[in-house]
């Protein structure tokens, strides 16, 4: 996965719950194109159509909380959203994003504004805001969490590793 | 050395040695179940890890419930595909109008004390009705518990929750999970593990506590674990291993005065903006569900009927019930309650999500209103955007089925 890219901020509030980011009607299919079709439809019914590909979508506390769908995070990957920040995230959507691949990072403190340009070093664990000339770091993520998203997903992680490793967590 | 939380009890045991809260853990995994809206995605990840069959198929469950029977053609391949990998691995399968994965799972003895039970379904929290460590995943997770018998976690602090005082009559099992709820906030448990106890839980029945640890995902939590003081199971089960230890360590610590406690409603579109049913009363309604894994059992459709008996639903209002299972259906046909519900009014759905999911069976129209004894009521989580959902009791529910309008249930007997 790429470590470093950058994309213009998407921001939106506190408890996005995953049926506002793709509902439950839209879940069932394997078409995942159905599913960034539909994303954040009742929230923003114009994102999909202002989302450009590589964009990075900011939120407050409580990202993802609710089902454990993870067309969740899937359809905000194949619309083209690049990473999600935010303050803190529901449990189940953070493992979902990293075993699909799509990039979360929490920052506690981020000051942006939709169009603001953002850089993301996963390595380094560090978000930029380009437009406002500020830098934060993110929270820290279990090794086994670094290494699942390095790969690309937990269906790479396994088809590699066979299983969990307890001495690599 | 300190004494353990119920959450770090049984995670040692699954992984082998003593763990405690924060640490990392790879640790081994009694079940795995998903539903039709999980399941294909779980399978495909699967296949694409390289599996072939679960690592135990006896215990892997699929369940047809969350769009049930098929609405559309679309849906029903996805059915097909879980009956074929069924069929294929020998993993079990419940199909069409059995029931709702969680009643299933506790009704069919397919979890027990002591566990550690991995669903992909957020509501798997359930179980720790009977003392279960489940939680809920997502597909991919689940097909790695399907391909290696292990998941790895970290293990949670644990917040503890005393309901102290027995509840008044009229106020129910739901009533203390949605007050629960609103008091803990929608993230107040994120990441952690809630035990619950205290006076009021004695004398409840499993349906009674399995309605409170469903609503422990609404606060975010990984396992809501119910102390076992007066459970009773149909088989022996050691209650010291669902017990915490003395001196085990909570991150918080919470009373509810159950005693204090009037019928408790959230209002849309959030499950912790809890409030007395008082602040409510005379909000017209459209809709009334009566159902859910919440409160879809043979206890709830009994306390519908009660109100319900010899009554009618109020004109322009609609009543959907669902049974969450074949058997509570059975067991409301053989003891009159389903002839009690249908004369008042009421239209019997299938056994499953139904509603809930907003899939089919009874989307709400634009503006509509409806109070339900589900589990949340985000904004389109009924399947319409523009209608907004009450969460409730089943006494409540049926109430104000009768008055056409949100009612304290004392009215309605009264009347």
């Amino acid at each position: 996965m790429e470590s470093r890219f950058s994309g213009n901020a998407h921001v939106y509030g506190d408890d996005i719950d995953t049926d506002r980011i793709i509902a439950g009607k839209y879940t069932k299919t394997l078409n995942l194109q159905d599913l960034a079709d539909h994303v954040l439809e009742d929230l923003d019914v114009d994102f999909r159509s202002k989302l450009v590909k590589g964009d990075v979508l900011i939120a407050g506390t409580n990202f993802g909380c609710g089902s454990s769908r993870e067309q969740a995070p899937l359809a905000l990957k194949v619309a083209g959203v690049s990473a999600v920040v935010s303050t803190y995230f529901a449990r189940i959507f953070f493992r979902n994003a990293i075993n699909i691949g799509l990039p979360v990072l929490e920052v506690p403190d981020l000051e942006a504004e939709s169009g603001d340009e953002i850089e993301i070093d996963l390595k380094a664990g560090v978000v930029r805001n380009l437009t406002k000339n500020t830098k934060y770091r993110a929270s820290a993520m279990p090794q086994v969490m670094i290494d699942i998203l390095d790969q690309g997903g937990l269906v790479a992680y396994l088809k590699k590793n066979g299983t969990y490793d307890a001495s690599a967590l | 050395m300190a004494g353990m939380t119920v959450a770090e009890k049984i995670l040692s045991r699954h992984a082998g040695r003593p763990v405690t809260a924060d640490e990392l853990t790879v640790i081994d995994v009694d079940a795995a179940m998903m539903s039709d809206t999980t399941a294909p995605l779980a399978i495909k990840a699967f296949r694409e890890m390289g599996g072939k069959v679960p690592w135990n198929p006896d215990r892997t469950f699929l369940v047809i419930d969350h769009a049930s029977p098929a609405p559309n053609e679309r849906i029903a391949r996805l059915h097909d595909i879980m009956r074929e990998f069924a069929a294929e691995t020998g993993a079990v399968l419940y199909d069409v109008g059995e029931g709702i994965c969680h009643q299933l799972m506790i009704e069919d003895d397919r979890v027990r004390p002591g566990e550690a039970f991995f669903g992909a379904d957020s509501h798997t929290c359930t179980y720790g009705a009977l003392g279960a460590f489940a939680t809920g995943v997502g597909s991919t997770d689940l097909a790695a518990v399907m391909l290696t018998g292990k998941t790895w976690l970290k293990v949670p602090k644990t917040i503890r929750l005393e309901i102290t005082g027995s509840i008044s009559p009229g106020v129910e099992a739901k009533d203390l999970a949605l007050a629960m709820v609103g008091k803990l906030g929608f993230a107040g448990a994120t990441y952690q593990a809630v035990e619950i106890c205290g006076e009021a839980l004695v004398p409840m029945s499993l349906d009674e506590r399995m309605t409170i640890a469903n609503l422990g995902i609404e606060m975010g939590a990984k396992a809501a674990l119910i102390h076992p003081d007066g459970l009773e199971l149909p088989y022996d089960f050691d209650a010291g291993a669902i017990s915490p230890d003395p001196g085990a360590r909570y991150v918080r610590e919470l009373t509810i005065d159950g005693s204090a406690l009037r019928p408790q409603i959230s209002k849309p579109p959030r499950p912790d903006a809890t409030v007395d049913i008082d602040e409510l009363v005379g909000t017209k309604i459209n809709v009334a569900f009566i159902g859910t894994c919440v409160n879809g059992r043979l206890r709830d459709l009994h306390a519908a009927a009660r109100i319900l008996e010899g009554k009618r639903v109020a004109p322009g209002v609609r009543l959907m019930v669902s049974a969450a299972s074949q058997k509570v259906f059975l067991a409301a046909a053989n003891d009159g309650t389903l002839a009690t519900l249908t004369a008042a009014g009421a239209t019997f759905l299938p056994s499953g999500c139904g509603p809930c999911v907003g899939t089919h069976l009874g989307v709400p129209g634009d503006g509509e209103v409806v109070i339900s004894t589900a589990n949340r009521n985000f904004r389109g989580r009924m399947g319409n955007p523009e209608a907004s959902v009450y969460l409730a009791s089943p006494t409540v529910v049926a109430s104000a089925a009768v008055a056409g309008e949100i009612v304290d249930p004392i009215k309605v007997v009264e009347d």
